[in-house]
């Protein structure tokens, strides 16, 4: 592959956000893209947090080997609740990495957990998502894009409540 | 039936599928998300759900069935997958189904959890029947020339 291709899929890649997305769900999976794609957002989507790391190019230690994710990557958004690895546990090692520490990282959950939600924050989350994901969610998740990693909000969960 | 007589029996019958609680506004996001250049997304998605819910209800049966005792943390584990998917599509009677089902894993009741896997099966292949009787409509519509008149569901 020549370096004029690698060069026009950055370019095509340069007005569009990549979001990568973790759910074990394939249902939340097909939905999370389909959301996701309405705001014109490239989407990769994967089932587990190991293989996320695997995709970031992260590696057991951390460090990071050569991936063209980490010139890509906008957004994270990740489950909370999966077997293996917890959104969580991803969520701490993406923070604790040098290569997308300031990458945004929200989570969904389907439970209102106050304490989950003030564990994440601290942690370094953007803001949680009560789950089932909507296209008022989605729109929302510009404004993270461009916030700062250490400004966190919880306005987005407190407004959308939706108890089913 | 004419395609103006089908449209009018789909928006009727969607509308009587919210009204009972079968579907809940979830739902009504997928369809908000179904357009031109996605127009089969409701289909593909509830699909998805179909194969994935029945493959949750066989393990249930298989755990559940258990003489050597039964393993509450994986019914528990399904139960929340199966949960988490009927929520995501508006499938609201399986969803509460599934809720009424965990709190009797929770005591790790064998009875209680018997019948609400019989009540979930039940609440599952209701919807599903619903579901499929409204795509099979969508169908005939669409063969017929015309469109699937989802703006009519301006009540939601």
């Amino acid at each position: 592959m020549g370096m004029a291709v690698v060069e026009a899929r950055h370019l095509a890649h340069d007005h569009q956000f990549h979001v990568l997305a973790i759910d074990d769900s394939i249902i939340d999976r097909k939905l999370i893209e389909r959301l996701l794609k309405t705001s014109s957002y490239h989407v990769t989507a994967v089932d587990s947090g190991s293989k996320a790391l695997e995709f970031l190019g992260l590696n057991h230690n951390n460090y990071s080997i050569e991936s063209a994710a980490q010139d890509d990557i906008s957004l994270i958004i990740t489950d909370y609740c999966m077997p293996g690895m917890s959104g969580y546990d991803l969520l701490r090692r993406i923070k604790e990495s040098e290569s997308f520490k300031d990458t945004p990282v929200v989570i969904m959950s389907s439970q209102n957990v106050p304490s989950r939600i003030n564990t994440c924050l601290q942690q370094g989350a953007q803001d949680l998502f009560l789950k089932p994901l909507q296209l008022s969610h989605v729109t929302n998740l510009k404004s993270h894009l461009f916030r700062s990693s250490t400004s966190n909000t919880r306005t987005h969960h407190q407004n959308n409540n939706h108890v089913h | 039936m004419d395609v103006i007589q089908m449209q009018r029996t789909w928006v009727e019958y969607t509308k009587s599928l919210y009204r009972e609680g079968f579907l809940d506004s979830q739902f009504a996001q997928l369809q908000l998300l179904q357009d031109e250049s996605n127009p089969d997304f409701v289909v593909e998605v509830v699909s998805l759900f179909f194969e994935d819910s029945e493959r949750l209800l066989n393990e249930l049966t298989k755990v559940i069935d258990q003489q050597q005792g039964v393993d509450f943390k994986k019914v528990d584990a399904h139960v929340h997958q199966l949960k988490g998917s009927s929520s995501s599509i508006g499938a609201q009677r399986v969803k509460n189904a599934c809720v009424a089902f965990r709190s009797f894993c929770d005591e790790q009741n064998i009875e209680g959890s018997l019948r609400c896997l019989h009540q979930v099966k039940q609440e599952y292949f209701l919807v599903k029947n619903k579901l499929e009787n409204l795509f099979s409509l969508e169908r005939k519509i669409v063969a017929a020339g015309g469109s699937v008149p989802t703006e009519e569901l301006n009540f939601l």
